[in-house]
C-alpha cells in the first residue's frame, strides 16, 4: 500500500515538479501514470521508493514514511525498473547482473542461485545466462534489467517507460507479462506515454499535468474523455477515436480495447445485415 | 552534482561577460602572478576583495560563493598543515606570526580559486572556443575542448541517474570500510563509461553526417573584436601587475601580528 499525502517537490534547479499530489495505491492494483513530458510522472514515482523525498507532505509505504528510510531498504518492497537499461548494467554476465541486487539485500548463496534461475526463466533469458549483458540487443537488455528487479520479488514493481524502444511483438509480450504479474497479486505501477499500450492493459489511469493529478480512474473512462485528453496533451487510443466518430450509429463511445471493439462491431453488423 | 551546473551553456550579458575572453584571461594571469608574489596577509586580503566588483557587476554572486565553498575543504587542509608543521618545527618567532602566515597561505589559495572561478563563471564555452580559435589553435582541438566542457553537466546528470538506478537495486554507497566504499562505485562507473563511449561514437556519426571538417577554412558567425572596455581591462591588468611588483620590491609590508599581543602558547 502506497499512500501519497499532499506532496510537493522542487528540484535544485528551481523547477517545481510536484505541486501538491495525493494518491493512494492499494496492494494488487495496476496503475498507469500518464501525462506529457515534464508533467511530473517520474518525479512522483521516484518518491515511492525514496529516491526523492518530498519537500512537504509525506509518502507512506506500508504505513512507514519514506522520509527516514534508505532507498536500499525501501527497494526491498518497491522495485523500480529504470527507463534505460544501460543505466544499470555493469556485470560481466547476465547471471551476475541479476544476482547483484540479491547480494545487496543479503540473501544467502543458495537462495541467490535459486532466484537467479527463477528470474532468468521468467523472462526467457536462460540461454543468455553466461553472456555479457553488453552483447545483448536493446530489448534483451531491457528484459535483463526487469529480471534483475523481479528476482528479489518486491511487492510493488514500478516500470518507468517500459515500452520505449521495444518492437511491437516485444511490447505485446511485455504487456502479457505485466498483466500476469498483476494477476499474481503484485502491485504494478507503470509510467508511460503509450496510450495504445495502456488501452490494451486497461489499468487504473492517473493523469498528470504540470505537477498535479488532473484525473484518476478507469482507463476506459479517462482515455475516452476528449476534454481531458486535450488538457493533458495525450491522443486518445485509435479505437477510442474511431468509436468517438461512430456515435451517430448509436454505438458506445467508451471503447478502447481491440477485442471489445471487434465484438461490438460484429454485433452491430449482424443486427443491421439485410 | 550542482557543482557542474557552472559548465552549462548560458547566454548572459553583463559588462563582465561581454569582455573579450583573451583579455579576461590576461587579467586572470596578472591576478595569478601578483598573488604568487605575496605571502603576507595584508596584500592578499586586498587581492581577495579586488575582484568583488566584477562578481557584483556580472551578477554571479551565488555561483561565486558556491565555488568558494567548494574550495573551503582544501583550504582548511592548507591552513592546518602549515600551522601544525610550522608549530612542530618552530620555524616562526611567535605563534601569532605563524597563525598569520598560515592564514595568508590559505587566503592565497582562495584568491587563486576565486579569480579562475570568476573567469569561468563569466565566460561562456562558445566564447572560450572562439578565443582559442582566434589564437590560431587548430579547430579540431578547440572543438574537442568545448565538446568536453559541454558534456560535463550531461555526464553529471547521467551519473545521478545511474546512482539512482543502482540504489533502487539495493546498493548502499556509504556502507562498509574504505576499500568497500571504493568498490561500491564500480556499478556506477562502468555504466557511465560505457554510455560515454557510446555517446561519443554517436556524436562522431552525427558530426560526420553534418559534414564536419569538409572545408579546411572555416568562418565564424561571431568574431571577437577588442573594444574600449577590453582596453580598460587590459590597462587594469597592467596597473595591477606594476603595482604588485612595486609593492613587492619597494614597500615594507606591515604585519598584523606586530600589533597584536603574542599568543600564550
Amino acid at each position: 500500500m502506497i499512500e501519497v499525502k499532499d506532496i510537493r517537490f522542487t528540484y535544485p534547479t528551481g523547477v517545481e515538479a510536484l505541486k501538491g499530489v495525493s494518491l493512494s495505491i492499494k496492494d494488487g492494483e495496476f496503475v498507469a501514470i500518464m501525462g506529457q513530458n515534464g508533467a511530473g510522472k517520474t518525479t512522483l514515482v521516484k518518491n515511492f521508493n525514496g529516491l526523492l523525498k518530498p519537500a512537504t507532505g509525506e509518502v507512506l509505504v506500508d504505513e512507514v514514511s519514506t522520509r527516514h528510510v534508505s532507498v536500499a531498504k525501501l527497494a526491498r518492497t518497491v522495485g523500480f525498473v529504470f527507463q534505460n537499461p544501460d543505466h544499470q548494467l555493469f556485470s560481466e554476465t547476465v547471471e551476475e547482473e541479476i544476482a547483484f541486487a540479491l547480494r545487496n539485500f543479503g540473501f544467502d548463496q543458495a537462495t541467490v542461485e535459486k532466484r537467479v534461475t527463477w528470474a532468468l526463466n521468467l523472462l526467457d533469458l536462460t540461454d543468455y545466462r553466461k553472456t555479457s549483458p553488453f552483447m545483448l540487443s536493446g530489448g534483451e537488455r531491457k528484459r535483463v534489467a526487469l529480471a534483475s528487479v523481479l528476482a528479489w520479488d518486491p511487492k510493488v514493481v514500478i516500470l518507468d517507460e517500459p515500452t520505449i524502444g521495444q518492437d511491437h511483438r516485444q511490447k505485446e509480450k511485455l504487456r502479457q507479462f505485466i498483466v500476469q504479474l498483476n494477476e499474481q497479486g503484485k502491485t504494478v505501477v507503470i509510467v508511460t506515454h503509450d496510450v495504445e499500450f495502456v488501452a490494451e492493459c486497461n489499468p487504473r489511469v492517473v493523469l498528470m499535468k504540470d505537477g498535479k493529478i488532473i484525473a484518476d480512474g478507469e482507463a476506459k473512462r479517462i482515455l475516452t474523455n476528449t476534454t481531458l485528453a486535450l488538457e493533458a496533451s495525450i491522443v486518445p487510443p485509435q479505437i477510442a477515436q474511431i468509436f468517438h466518430g461512430l456515435t451517430f450509429l448509436g454505438l458506445p463511445s467508451d471503447v478502447i480495447d481491440v477485442s471489445e471493439a471487434k465484438k461490438i462491431l460484429v454485433e452491430y453488423f449482424q443486427e443491421h445485415r439485410r | 552534482m550542482s557543482v557542474f551546473e557552472g559548465f552549462r551553456f548560458r547566454h548572459v550579458t553583463s559588462p563582465v561577460h561581454n569582455r573579450d575572453p583573451r583579455i579576461k584571461f590576461l587579467f586572470v594571469i596578472a591576478m595569478f602572478v601578483v598573488t604568487i608574489f605575496f605571502t603576507e596577509l595584508l596584500p592578499l586580503l586586498v587581492l581577495f576583495f579586488l575582484p568583488l566588483p566584477f562578481v557584483l557587476i556580472a551578477g554571479v554572486r551565488r555561483e561565486w560563493l558556491r565555488s568558494l565553498r567548494g574550495a573551503v575543504f582544501l583550504a582548511s587542509f592548507i591552513f592546518v598543515f602549515n600551522f601544525v608543521f610550522g608549530y612542530l618545527y618552530r620555524s616562526y618567532p611567535t605563534t601569532t606570526t605563524l597563525l598569520e602566515y598560515s592564514l595568508a597561505l590559505t587566503l592565497r589559495f582562495l584568491v587563486l580559486v576565486e579569480s579562475f572561478s570568476i573567469f569561468f563563471l563569466t565566460t561562456s564555452p562558445d566564447h572560450l572556443s572562439l578565443a582559442l580559435e582566434q589564437s590560431h589553435i587548430p579547430y579540431e582541438f578547440t572543438f574537442a575542448f568545448t565538446t568536453a566542457v559541454r558534456f560535463v553537466p550531461v555526464l553529471a546528470e547521467e551519473a545521478q541517474t545511474i546512482m539512482d538506478a543502482q540504489k533502487a537495486r539495493g546498493l548502499e554507497l556509504e556502507r562498509g570500510n574504505f576499500l568497500k566504499r571504493v568498490r561500491n562505485y564500480i556499478p556506477i562507473l562502468i555504466p557511465l563509461i560505457v554510455s560515454a563511449i557510446r555517446r561519443s561514437l554517436e556524436l562522431a556519426e552525427a558530426m560526420e553526417s553534418r559534414a564536419w571538417g569538409s572545408s579546411p577554412k572555416r568562418t565564424n558567425l561571431y568574431v571577437l573584436k577588442i573594444k574600449l572596455g577590453d582596453f580598460v581591462l587590459l590597462l587594469l591588468a597592467i596597473i595591477l601587475l606594476a603595482l604588485g611588483i612595486y609593492v613587492r620590491y619597494f614597500v615594507q609590508i606591515p604585519q598584523f601580528s606586530t600589533f597584536l599581543p603574542p599568543l600564550p602558547f
